[in-house]
């Protein structure tokens, strides 16, 4: 049941690539027919994702296509259900979310068709990927999604911009894929085959093994942005359309997460503590200089992929510790590792996307993506205001929302760290714990001034001011993630028990305490050691507010509240340009942390069209200075010389064809 | 039953509490510089009268603006309702940690900065910028003293925390001692004390807190006043209550209580002459100095969580 629902998502999706084919030039029905098909695809993958999850069976099927020797096996099973669970949650929020967004699409200089036919097959690549049971199966949705993203994010071709970061996103991709490839290659050279149940099996030495973890976390690391080869992502996400950007960086950077897991968790059998370090110091690299990088940004896209960076920093600390305990012999912490990581994984999916159709509301409605350009857009746009808000809580991991539950879980887990024989594993894992609590609370920084400067405040441009509230559909698919972010952060007791059949599977254990004391009450190791109740704490909010309020009400009170004027010190109105910008909020951290970033910072003297002078302030990326720049160069440099060869004369041509078969001659005979 | 109505008698006795250490604090540091000092009850005034003020607010303020107050208070509220105050052993300890508690201070710090940008005043944005950015530095050493204490009775939860530490025999960490110094000194960067930020302030180059609630009148201002002791008033209980946690009320008997009550009223008369010491002999800190101060406050606590690991683990 729960596959043959996994393939009506797959068919809805195709259909949904194929239908509106049909339509011809009617923007209308395309729309209709597209995300209306999107949509059953989306529900149908949650109905079959989350039946295989709950039941935590496997349920497989082989079809006669493929290559000659190789049929396509398929497999559906709590981990692949719970990744399709998410990608469905947000492509159906997607679907209702993207008729009203993409009506600006209609008008510009593209055909909406490109547009619908690719977002399809970029659903149907992922759930291809997460049913697909053998490595051949894997890397054709792999490709598809890759290729479908490509073509997504370079739908508005007409900018440069969109160009130059589609052709970086399809580079490292193909980079990617060729390293999943290998690893996928070391795996079945040992196990006599490419389906997973062969390559599961196979015995590796730790010298192999190593070298197809490497491979994975390379390949995986660089679709899921890990630093530092997350560059991609802050170029393509923001050119990407909003409701791209959601799925891009909700979902597709899981779909990697998925790929890591099932290839380290499932595939390559005994994990080595030294790879679970690895990943746990990648995984705080990732988180602390994503948010860094982030604060400095002003693009609010750009400034979410960043975000993006960091959070799959933290999912990435929760899967270190996993296969830290898992090494050690301590199966049950490396499953309360693995559903921190796993929750987490779900949560991003939901806030992220949240964050990103928020962030495609305004720049529909006010035309802007820089926030030194908003400001106040809380009086036009409430409703959004609204729901972005709670996505800010939920990503700044503040209680109760569900931001929060994941990363407690994965403190929990680091916590524990005392647990391994090894004192120096044992200190350093409470080391990454502060690394997480400062990432944590950068981030909580870096909304404020997001939600500060753009929603608060007054309106620093026309068309700010000018913005007005989004259509009905895009409100209500922000107002269901919203709703989703409290529900999951409210009744973290029950999603920790579904999800806790993943390590069950994987690793033989489940968190059979988490669930212990109720509903009500989360306690992932004991009673005694940690509890947390969400529902409590929302109740005490809701009660000590309700309990001031009522005791503080104006009526009650007698006291006039009075609207006035801004205190402005006596020296007259205030205007927009003297509140306190994204730049300068941001400033005290970039003093701080100042050796993080590539850092250009001159004052320009005063010209004629420029009077008064100016400022100039540069923020990089130390990725693309010392890591990307350099390996350009020295393709270029080594492009020219293996240049020399070519000297335009047929016979010194004819000479190289004669000296390569005289070559492969000796070689085969 | 008979725990819930206790929990809430507690609450309301931290709460209505805190006014007073504010107002003692003050009273032992005008002593101190030789001023006559307004009496340690002046703050329960204050806020009277706050409360039958009328309000203006600004043309420029959202709803966000007018929703801080009473969230920024109910969450600081609630954080304290969790907090082992006279007696352990509540059942509202079971529904936050420590963490969570942190979490909650986050929260109400969260919607204190952004009701800061609210108006759209230079003020406003600086001092949310300040306090997101000195927050952001004590977040991480305020858990890594946490951490330290929690790994050596291993649990997060401050009634078993409390009440491990005192039915072992008494030993004397090395770990807490330097976990209690780095605690204290993140402290006094939290809770907006001198050196860090100043709470008598309203000079505009210096202020922190006092600029983010500039716009405030009225109760608006003051839940977000006494928002601010309440918060000062449960680090001063942390603190009390994790490092020199003898005297809280194992069971709740009458007897048991009444000695509660007395000893953390004295541990906290004397936290409280001890910051009024500080405050009086130091002077406020630059701005850019923050950094280094909050550092060795983390370095302090990492150095209690090494010694932990190498020292008392096995």
């Amino acid at each position: 049941m729960p596959l043959t629902l996994a393939w009506i998502a797959l068919l809805f999706a195709l259909a949904s690539a194929l239908l509106p084919l049909l339509c011809g030039n009617r923007n209308r029905a395309i729309k209709t027919i597209a995300f209306l098909l999107l949509g059953l695809a989306g529900l149908a993958g949650i109905a079959g994702g989350g039946l295989a999850l709950l039941q935590g069976a496997s349920y497989n099927l082989t079809l006669p296509v493929g290559l000659p020797w190789l049929h396509s096996h398929l497999h559906l099973d709590p981990l692949s259900g719970f990744f399709m669970v998410i990608v469905g949650l947000v492509t159906v929020v997607a679907a209702v979310y993207g008729p009203a967004y993409v009506r600006e699409y209609e008008q510009g200089p593209q055909f909406l068709l490109p547009l619908t036919i690719f977002t399809a097959l970029f659903v149907l690549g992922m759930d291809l990927v997460l049913l697909a049971a053998d490595a051949f199966t894997f890397m054709l949705g792999w490709e598809l999604m890759s290729i479908s993203g490509y073509m997504l994010v370079v739908y508005q071709h007409q900018h440069e911009r969109n160009r130059s970061a589609a052709f970086i996103y399809l580079l490292m991709s193909h980079v990617g894929a060729l390293l999943i490839l290998l690893a996928y290659g070391v795996l079945a050279g040992f196990g006599d085959g490419f389906d997973f149940t062969h390559m599961a099996a196979a015995q590796l030495s730790l010298g192999w093994g190593s070298v197809a973890f490497a491979l994975a976390l390379l390949g995986f690391g660089i679709k899921a942005g890990l630093v530092p080869l997350h560059v991609w992502l802050p170029e393509a996400h923001p050119v990407a359309p909003s409701h791209i950007s959601a799925m891009m960086s909700g979902v597709m950077l899981k779909v990697a997460v998925y790929g890591f897991i099932r290839f380290t968790f499932d595939l390559l059998g005994e994990v080595h503590w030294s790879w679970g370090l690895i990943v746990l110091l990648i995984g705080c690299a990732s988180a602390l200089l994503g948010v860094l990088y982030a604060l400095m940004q002003h693009d609010l896209k750009r400034l979410l992929a960043y975000h993006s960076v960091e959070n799959i920093g933290i999912i990435y600390i929760g899967l270190g510790l996993s296969m830290i305990f898992a090494s050690n012999d301590l199966p049950g912490l490396a499953a309360l590792g693995l559903v921190a990581a796993l929750y987490h994984s779900l949560n991003h999916a939901l806030f992220k996307s949240l964050l990103f159709f928020g962030a495609g509301a305004i720049l529909q409605q006010s035309h802007e993506h820089d926030l030194g350009k908003m400001g106040g857009l809380i009086r036009g746009m409430p409703v959004t205001a609204g729901c972005f808000l709670i996505g800010c809580i939920s990503i700044s991991a503040l209680p109760p929302f569900n931001g929060f539950v994941s990363e407690w879980l994965t403190f929990q887990a680091a916590l524990q760290g005392t647990a391994l024989k090894s004192g120096i594993l044992g200190s350093l894992i409470p080391v990454a714990a502060a690394v997480l609590a400062l990432t944590g609370a950068l981030a909580a920084a870096c909304f404020v001034k997001v939600f500060g400067v753009a929603f608060l405040g007054q309106a620093r441009s026309k068309q700010s001011l000018a913005a007005k509230e989004a259509a009905p559909g895009m409100l209500i698919g922000q107002g269901i993630l919203a709703l989703l972010c409290l529900v999951f952060g409210i009744f973290p007791t029950w999603t920790v028990g579904v999800i806790s059949n993943i390590p069950l599977m994987l690793l033989g254990v489940g968190l059979p305490e988490a669930t212990a004391g109720g509903w009500l009450w989360l306690t992932p190791v004991g009673a005694q050691t940690a509890s947390y109740g969400a529902p409590m704490v929302l109740l005490g909010i809701c009660l000590a507010w309700l309990f001031v309020y009522l005791r503080l009400h104006p009526r009650r009170r007698k006291t006039s509240v009075q609207v006035g004027a801004t205190w402005d010190c006596g020296f007259g109105p205030l205007n927009a340009r003297m509140q306190y910008t994204a730049t300068a909020f941001a400033m005290p951290i970039r003093r701080i942390f100042q050796p993080v970033w590539p850092i250009e910072e001159r004052i320009e003297p005063e010209t004629a069209e420029n009077p008064g002078g100016g400022r100039h302030l540069k923020v990089g990326d130390w990725a693309w200075q010392k890591i990307y720049l350099v390996i350009g160069r020295v393709l270029l440099a080594s492009a020219k010389r293996a240049a020399l060869i070519q000297g335009g004369n047929i016979r010194v041509y004819l000479a190289y064809s004669f000296v390569t078969l005289l070559f492969l001659l000796w070689v085969i005979v | 039953m008979n725990g819930w109505a206790l929990a809430v008698i507690q609450a309301g006795l931290l709460a209505f509490g805190a006014p007073f250490l504010a107002g003692w604090v003050k009273w032992v540091k005008c002593k101190l510089q030789c001023r006559q000092g307004p009496s340690p009850w002046q703050p329960y005034r204050n806020l009277s009268k706050l409360f039958r003020k009328d309000i203006v607010i600004s043309e420029q303020a959202s709803p966000v603006f007018r929703m801080a107050p009473y969230l920024v208070f109910s969450v600081t509220a609630l954080a304290g309702s969790v907090m082992p105050f006279v007696a352990i052993g509540l059942p509202t300890s079971a529904i936050a940690d420590v963490i969570v508690l942190v979490g909650f201070f986050a929260l109400a710090r969260f919607f204190l900065a952004l009701a800061g940008m609210d108006v759209g005043t230079a003020f406003g944005g600086m001092g949310s910028s300040r306090e997101m950015t000195i927050s952001s530095l004590a977040e991480p050493a305020i858990l890594m003293a946490v951490f330290t204490l929690a790994m050596t009775v291993s649990s997060t939860n401050l009634a078993s925390m409390i009440s491990h530490l005192l039915v072992e025999p008494f030993q004397l960490y090395p770990s807490f001692i330097f976990a209690g110094m780095g605690l204290l000194l993140v402290t006094v960067a939290e809770t907006g004390r001198i050196p860090v930020d100043n709470p008598a302030t309203h000079l505009e180059l210096t202020m922190i807190h006092e600029a983010m609630i500039l716009e405030y009148s009225g109760r608006h201002l003051a839940l977000m006043e006494w928002a601010a002791m309440l918060k000062l008033m449960i680090y001063g209980v942390l603190i009390a209550n994790l490092f020199i946690p003898w005297g809280i009320a194992l069971e709740l008997t009458p007897l048991a209580l009444a000695i509660g009550l007395v000893a953390i009223t004295g541990k906290l008369a004397v936290l409280g002459v001890v910051l009024a010491v500080a405050e009086t002999s130091l002077a406020k800190m630059r701005f850019f100095r923050v950094p280094q101060f909050l550092g060795l406050a983390f370095i302090l606590c990492l150095l209690g969580m090494l010694s932990h690991v190498i020292l008392e683990v096995r």
